[in-house]
């Protein structure tokens, strides 16, 4: 019997306003509040809320027993708590049911995976935390930005205690494999991949209401025995893409709602089931591993990750960022972590490439050049802020260790007061004894 | 196909946009084997490269019959033109012109510049086009600017054939708005004349049709491009003896070209970088006023006046900048950005000039806008990564803006006038 697993992404950085050169060292908010509050209410009541009500009806309705995995990266969470509580609620809602599976990212959608590992095992670990607060889960699968993997990521993830992760099923990889098998990775054999299945997938997040499709319109019913027409051997169909599908890359009236509550039903009707992630990697074998030495993700032809780190404009701007992440683990100043986190979402680095002139995509910006401009002077500020936290004289290493000096100074202080107190009640006691 | 054209400026000795764009524009065109090009100008220096048209001055031209013999005409217009031409003319002049001031040859003299007689020296040039029209034998007119629209025009009624008239600037342009009455009224009747209007840029096209009422149907956008820099030019070293990063300002100082933004905007920059330096090169009638204002701004000592420049003089000036700074109030395409990028310099253009529909890596601002200028500079001189990609991608795409492709544009609405 085949099963198909649906993974859904949300994600939503906190865009930054027009940030002027000579804002630098004088305002220290970055972010554009109006916008980010408009972006996320419209979308939330465009696809968020509908989606999460529609999904919950289709898990009720028990037919075909619907199951379905997301990712939501932590900055989309903290954006939903203060705009649009409701979607978090119907999240929740969602995990109650049983038939929802959370998985782990890094908390600021960011590229740490391919810059610093400490800051990428501490991002993963901060969103682990806020999903298990939100909604009292664990997750024990992992999902990178944009799934991007590479043998090199797949080792630290497995490091950090994952059995399994998501990533895509790209052609250049694959080769002549197919990716409805689990996979393993080739250098940590325990690690247990799903690979998009990109023609299926696609055929939902991208061709859906392409009238020019030569199979539009995609009804539920076609669509189904597609996926079970499949070669009898291959048993998972993964189907990854944004949550945005619903209702926003695709409106509420291309029919894709109604497209989705009829999914069940003829999944049932042509045999196939539902399953998470984890039940996924429980069940069934692994065929072999797959070996991936660049960094893939399942952005455009070409499946790389050109479109954040593609030019030089974007590797400078990590660069950076890269460079001072050591210094901003020392620090403990909460605003700064928080605008850390918020300055890492690879959707900063997005807006900058220039892969597709004249196209605008998702970006706030005019152009790449504008969005590189506002980062760098935001950047500026920020690196600002982190220098004026410790002299940039000392190297982390020697910081460290008169950081750690100053604790542990402190720690036995606290000690020894411990001490002098417990000895003064002593001796009063004594006293008092004596006295009597 | 064989097509007159009217210009008034044509390379080596030029004063402005006009005669590198007539160049660059007849230079593209005659890629094509089969188009000849008869060019007129008001008075060429005999030093004019004339190895793919051929060059006409019209103050070689006789309007008044005159007996001189040919050794004479050989030695007096020899080396301009071949002295047959001369008696061809002769034999076509049309009308008693003998009241008119000319010279032993029966011709006019012009100045080929921008005089204070330019309207009596507009309706000479037309006079001296109609011998033209006569004798030469052709399938369309082509007049470059304002100034040869008479001209134009004049030559359609000789000879019936489709006139086309480039506009490379309007008055709208010059002037912010006030446009002299004059001007308007030779623009404007030159466009109605006119078979086809080719403008240089769609902020242009636009002007054409709002202002000037023309059918949207019968104007053409031909975006201008630039020709390959020569190899000496190239081999200019960077001769700035400071450190300082350079930003720099070429062109007239005129109110069309809004300097005073840019000196508005340089006070920004300097107020967060110390050690940029401003140059402002070019002369023009708003100079005193920007060098009180630098003044006023109390920068003077970072804000370099370097006056008129010329030649090989513009290209030094480029080699040792980091960034060029164009901010046109109305620029109806302005082909120096296109310069500075040929040499590996990032440019900031305004939104306002007809060449920010054609470049991509530039960066654009409202040339009101001093803070977007301010920061765009303050980018291009801090981060070094901004830099090297628009100087590379800038050049790459420059590279690719060829007269060819324009000329090719042209040919296209000459076949189009002609088989109507």
């Amino acid at each position: 019997m085949k099963t198909i697993c649906f993974y859904f992404q949300l994600h939503q950085p906190f865009r930054l306003k027009r940030y002027r050169f000579f804002d630098i060292g004088n305002d220290h908010y970055y972010y554009d509040d109006f916008q980010n509050e408009e972006i996320v209410r419209q979308i939330a009541e465009r696809c968020y809320v509908p989606a999460n009500r529609t999904l919950l009806e289709m898990i009720r309705s028990g037919a075909g027993r619907f199951k379905a995995a997301f990712s939501i990266s932590g900055t989309a969470l903290e954006q939903m708590e203060i705009y649009t509580p409701e979607v978090i609620d119907g999240f929740r809602e969602l995990a109650k049911t049983g038939n929802v599976e959370f998985l782990t990212e890094t908390y600021a959608h960011s590229l740490s995976s391919l810059g610093d590992q400490e800051e990428f095992k501490a991002q993963v670990k901060l969103h682990q935390n806020k999903i298990y607060n939100l909604f009292g889960v664990s997750p024990k699968v992992f999902r990178n930005t944009e799934l991007i993997y590479s043998d090199e990521i797949s080792d630290i993830v497995y490091k950090m205690g994952f059995k399994g992760m998501l990533t895509e099923g790209a052609k250049h990889v694959l080769g002549w494999k197919s990716p409805n098998y689990v996979y393993t990775s080739i250098v940590q054999p325990q690690l247990k991949l799903l690979l998009k299945n990109d023609r299926f997938s696609e055929d939902i997040s991208i061709r859906f209401h392409n009238y020019s499709w030569s199979e539009y319109p995609l009804t539920a019913d076609k669509y189904m025995s597609w996926i079970a027409s499949a070669p009898e051997e291959e048993q998972i169909i993964n189907l990854f893409m944004n949550y945005d599908v619903l209702g926003s890359f695709h409106p509420a009236e291309s029919g894709i709602f109604e497209f989705f509550k009829a999914l069940p039903r003829y999944a049932e009707a042509n045999g196939l089931n539902f399953s998470l992630p984890s039940e996924v990697f429980a069940l069934l074998k692994p065929a072999g591993p797959v070996s991936v030495p660049y960094p893939m993700s399942w952005v455009d032809e070409e499946k790389d990750c050109s479109s954040w780190l593609g030019n030089i404009l974007q590797q400078e701007a990590f660069g950076k960022i890269t460079m001072i992440s050591e210094r901003v683990r020392l620090i403990e100043d909460r605003r700064i972590k928080q605008d850390w986190n918020y300055l890492q979402s690879s959707d900063h680095f997005y807006y900058m490439n220039t892969k597709h002139p004249g196209e605008k995509g998702f970006s706030p910006y005019d152009n790449p050049y504008e969005a590189f401009n506002n980062y760098m002077n935001v950047l500026s500020d920020f690196i600002y802020r982190v220098n004026a936290q410790y002299p940039s004289s000392i190297e982390n290493e020697e910081l460290n260790s008169l950081l750690t000096t100053i604790k542990n100074q402190g720690e036995e202080i606290v000690a020894l007061h411990q001490e002098v107190e417990r000895l003064k009640k002593k001796k009063a006691r004594n006293a008092a004894v004596a006295h009597n | 196909m064989k097509a007159l054209m009217f210009g008034w400026e044509f390379p080596p000795h030029i004063l402005g946009g006009l005669g590198t764009a007539s160049y660059g524009m007849t230079r593209g065109m005659a890629m094509q084997p089969d188009l000849d090009i008869v060019f007129v100008i008001p008075k060429p220096c005999g030093d004019e490269d004339q190895s793919f048209l051929q060059i006409v001055g019209a103050c070689n031209v006789p309007i008044v019959w005159h007996d001189v013999d040919f050794d004479y005409v050989q030695k007096r217009i020899g080396k301009y033109a071949d002295p047959q031409k001369y008696y061809d003319y002769r034999n076509h002049i049309y009308a008693d012109f003998s009241y008119r001031y000319v010279n032993d040859l029966g011709c006019m003299e012009f100045s080929g510049r921008y005089p204070d007689n330019l309207l009596e020296e507009i309706n000479n040039y037309s006079i001296v086009a109609g011998v033209i029209a006569r004798t030469e034998s052709f399938d369309v007119i082509h007049a470059h600017d304002w100034l040869t629209y008479p001209a134009g025009i004049h030559s359609k009624m000789v000879s019936g054939k489709p006139l086309v008239i480039h506009v490379h600037a309007t008055d709208y342009d010059r002037s912010r708005g006030n446009v002299n009455p004059g001007v308007y009224e030779i623009e404007k009747n030159g466009m109605d004349n006119a078979d086809h209007i080719i403008t240089v840029s769609d902020l242009t096209r636009s002007t054409v049709i709002e202002k000037y009422h023309q059918s949207p149907f019968k104007v053409t956008t031909v975006h201008n491009a630039v020709e390959p820099l020569s190899p000496d030019i190239l081999a200019i070293q960077d001769k700035k003896g400071v450190k300082d990063k350079v930003i720099t300002f070429l062109g007239r100082i005129t109110m069309q070209k809004g300097p005073e933004y840019f000196v508005e905007a340089a006070a920004k920059v300097l107020a967060k970088a110390p050690d940029a330096r401003f140059i402002m090169a070019g002369s023009g009638d708003m100079m005193d006023k920007m060098i009180r204002l630098a003044a006023a701004r109390d920068i003077s000592d970072r804000f370099h006046f370097t006056g008129f420049m010329k030649g090989k003089q513009v290209y030094e000036v480029l080699k040792a900048s980091d960034v060029y700074v164009m901010p046109s109030v109305s620029e109806p395409f302005g082909i120096s950005p296109l310069e500075a990028m040929q040499c590996g310099v990032p440019s900031i253009i305004s939104k306002q000039s007809g060449c920010a529909e054609i470049l991509r890596h530039a960066i654009k601002v409202d040339y009101w806008d001093i803070e977007a200028m301010a920061d765009a500079m303050y980018a291009i001189i801090t981060y070094p990564a901004m830099h090297k990609f628009l100087k590379e991608e800038g050049k790459k795409e420059v590279d690719n803006i060829k007269w060819e492709y324009a000329g090719l544009k042209v040919r296209r609405i000459y076949d189009q006038v002609i088989h109507r």
